[in-house]
């Protein structure tokens, strides 16, 4: 804010407050001409007025709110850019990316400010975090079987992942069903703890409607779904067979997918983007891409490896 | 009261009140109609039968449309244009301009109960009309004021009655705020947008909304208060030198209150704590009304036991204190991290709106019809005294639902368990809050039979012939 609207928003809240006062102190005088429990002598369509004065006990409680507003508007930001005597403030203002966030709650800590979100952040990392240590240096799959971290991990899930993936964790259309053995970037605990903490970005399929035309779409796609075991018409399986090569480089030869890359396996039946010919046929035209964000910045290292924990049992025979 | 009524059938232009009176009553029914059945919604899902335009989203501007400017401004008009006639003994001043605001007014009314369940909205909460209707309430509300500034100007008596403060208060407030908060860049003929972004657009929508409450809900109906109360009670107000102080400091402070809606949200610190301080300090003269109003019945306290419309008007004050003590008191930050997005927002509205000013409304509109159509009482004092109590327990039962299940959600949304994850999902909330909704639900019916019986109550007294009601004895 400039300084000429801080001193308009300071000159605004002052006049107002002294209007208001004012027109107490004034009002608490009987001005009007007749005794106090009289008429005023005026009267309107047979409704007069008396001439009472003001209950003293409104009036008290009318000083006690200026007071307190006087107090409250020293002690917090409220006029203009007066921070305040408690240089309090809600949060790290006019941020935009997480480095920042993070400088400025260092300069802000340096300044003496209070920033009440950051406060709020330590005192729950200060009574939370134990509870998320203990757990810390345990192997995950030790931690899988572990009753209590496996509760703790639900909960995670619940208000972190099962937004995209579902609370069943069964995943939907484009997001993984995190409940099979069909793993994207694999499923040993390095792998899921790889892909909660930094997240994912799938190199993405490409588009080869453009490449391919309408009928070599056609053909590759009921090859694809032979490779599931489904029924297709066998003379196009074979004509696409030969047109694969292209997608091996991805899927592998034998369309079994790359964890490295993200390429999901074509002959498990199941499917990500949907299995039925024409949704095959729109991955193919049309290419597909997803995203996994980076939950290492948000939740912190201690609390996704609880996390891999339970995303680790949800797949494994009980 | 009833002594001139003959005399000034001729003198004042009570057309114009008439129909407006007798639509508070209709459009009473309509708006708190839809309420009840949206209610039902929310505890039967169902019952919006999978069409786009019965669904909760839809109506639920529909209700809030049709009670505060349908209901609520009709009772305003009517009261305003009675009241200022009245009290400054002079008829209204140009007849068809005022004939005009209340078809352009209906006007208004109908385009928005055909626009909303379409869905067309400019998305601002109580501000959902699109532009070429706002244009249309704009001209309406100018002539409104000529005509109300005009019989003001023309008065024959030498002050402006305390009501007429109030009234013309909430007349020019209600025109600034619509047309500032209304500025928008059309795209087509029911589109529009908004031409403030982000912050700034949060903050002039609830500068606007907090003002609608504070000014067409406070401060209009503070005006029917200085006028029906007295009368009905036949007492003089209690003080004028409070009513000074409250009416300035009233209006002065209510405007800064907007901030309050945006706590913990984009707005600035600074910003949401200046609104804070400025709604607390405001209930203090909240309360001036409401005293002003209570202590007029002093020396007349018995005529409750046999008066149902003086008993309205007072419960109404009564609602009045409690829920501007309970606003200022959920502006405060730390209470408002627990009420806001909770139900416990929708009970205080309520006990605002069906609390104070619905039965300020209904008081004054039981008063006012007798004297409109040259009778000396209603049809039936009986049934106005069943309405005021199904009114007040309908109330009751709504608010006090709205407390439990608001207050249960802000705790079971902040719960957490040892590991510091949240103890309860949204939905896990929602259900605990169904069998309030049912009892709000229920509240809700009571409050529109009641309103069925006033509109049975004001037929029969509109269509008797004319003198025919006399005042009944009192019983000893």
């Amino acid at each position: 804010m400039t300084t000429f609207w801080s001193i308009w928003v300071i000159v605004l809240t002052l006049a107002c407050l002294a209007l208001c006062f004012g027109l107490l102190v004034w009002n608490m005088k009987n001005y009007v001409g007749v005794e106090e429990g009289e008429s005023c002598g005026h009267e309107f369509d047979g409704i007069e007025e008396i001439n009472n004065p003001l209950p003293k006990w409104w009036t008290i409680m009318f000083f006690a709110t200026f007071v307190w507003a006087v107090v409250y508007l020293i002690a917090y930001p409220g006029m203009g850019n007066w921070e305040g005597l408690f240089k309090w403030t809600s949060s790290n203002q006019g941020i935009t990316t997480l480095a920042e966030s993070k400088q400025a709650t260092i300069d802000n800590q340096a300044a003496g400010k209070r920033v009440q979100l950051d406060q709020e952040i330590a005192k729950a990392d200060e009574r939370f975090g134990p509870v998320f240590q203990q757990f810390a240096k345990q192997d995950i799959i030790e931690l899988a079987k572990n009753e209590e971290a496996l509760e703790i991990g639900q909960r995670l899930f619940a208000q972190n992942c099962s937004q995209c993936h579902g609370s069943d964790a069964r995943g939907g259309l484009g997001f993984p069903n995190l409940t099979d053995k069909d793993w994207l970037y694999g499923g040993t605990p390095a792998d899921i703890k790889k892909s909660l903490m930094d997240g994912r970005v799938a190199v993405g399929m490409a588009a080869w409607g453009a490449a391919l035309g309408e009928e070599g779409v056609d053909h590759v796609a009921a090859y694809v779904l032979s490779l599931s075991g489904r029924t297709v018409n066998q003379k196009d399986a074979e004509s696409g067979k030969a047109k694969f090569a292209m997608c091996a480089a991805c899927h592998g030869v034998d369309g079994k997918g790359n964890t490295a890359m993200g390429a999901p396996n074509l002959t498990d039946n199941i499917w990500l983007y949907g299995g039925s010919q024409r949704a095959v046929k729109e991955s193919i035209t049309n290419g597909r891409a997803g995203v996994m964000p980076a939950w290492k910045d948000i939740l912190g290292e201690d609390k996704v490896h609880i996390l891999t924990a339970y995303v680790y049992s949800l797949s494994q025979d009980k | 009261m009833s002594q001139s009524t003959v005399a000034s059938q001729t003198e004042y232009n009570y057309k114009v009140v008439r129909q407006f009176a007798i639509m508070t009553v209709i459009w009473g029914i309509v708006g708190m109609g839809a309420g009840v059945f949206i209610a039902a919604q929310l505890y039967w899902p169902a019952l919006n039968f999978d069409i786009p335009w019965l669904t909760y989203s839809r109506l639920r501007p529909l209700h809030t449309n049709a009670v505060i400017f349908a209901f609520g401004t009709s009772a305003l008009f009517a009261t305003s244009y009675y009241v200022v006639q009245r009290t400054c003994q002079t008829r209204l001043f140009m007849d068809k301009l005022a004939a005009f605001t209340f078809w352009g007014w209906q006007l208004v009314i109908v385009l928005a109960a055909i626009t909303l369940p379409l869905g067309f909205t400019s998305g601002k909460e109580y501000a959902e009309l699109e532009w070429p209707i706002d244009i249309l309430i704009t001209v309406v509300w100018v002539a409104y004021a000529v005509v109300f500034f005009g019989t003001l100007i023309k008065r024959k008596v030498s002050h402006i009655y305390v009501a007429n403060w109030f009234y013309g208060g909430f007349i020019i407030t209600v025109a600034v705020l619509h047309i500032v908060n209304s500025m928008a860049v059309p795209v087509s003929l029911t589109k529009s947008y908004s031409i403030y972004a982000g912050a700034v657009d949060a903050m002039v929508q609830w500068w606007y909304g907090h003002n609608a409450v504070g000014f067409l809900l406070t401060a209009g109906f503070l005006g029917m208060m200085y006028y029906f109360v007295p009368k009905q009670a036949g007492r003089p107000v209690y003080s004028y030198r409070l009513s000074v102080v409250h009416f300035w400091a009233l209006v002065s402070l209510y405007i800064w209150a907007g901030p309050h809606h945006l706590h913990y949200t984009a707005l600035p610190d600074w910003t949401q704590s200046l609104g804070m301080v400025m709604s607390v300090i405001l209930f203090v003269p909240s309360w001036g009304g409401m005293i002003n109003g209570i202590m007029t019945l002093s020396g007349a306290w018995h005529k409750l036991r046999n008066d149902p419309i003086l008993r309205f008007l007072v419960v109404s004050l009564s609602f009045y204190g409690m829920s501007t003590f309970e606003g200022p008191m959920m502006a405060i930050k730390s209470v408002n991290a627990l009420s806001h997005y909770t139900d416990w927002t929708v009970g205080h509205v309520h006990s605002g709106a069906l609390g104070w000013v619905a039965m300020v409304s209904i008081g004054a509109t039981y008063h006012l019809i007798p004297n409109l159509f040259g009778q000396t009482r209603m049809y039936s004092t009986k049934l106005i005294n069943t309405h005021f109590w199904l009114h007040t327990v309908g109330v009751v039962l709504y608010i006090v639902a709205m407390w439990i299940s608001g207050v249960m959600q802000g705790l079971m949304w902040r719960a957490v368990n040892s590991d510091g994850t949240l103890m309860y999902s949204f939905v896990q909330s929602l259900e605990a809050s169904y069998p309030f909704y049912f009892m709000r639900f229920v509240g809700g019916v009571f409050i529109v039979v009641g309103m069925f019986l006033m509109l049975y109550n004001v037929l029969k007294t509109v269509t008797a012939e004319k003198g025919v009601l006399q005042a009944e004895a009192q019983p000893a």
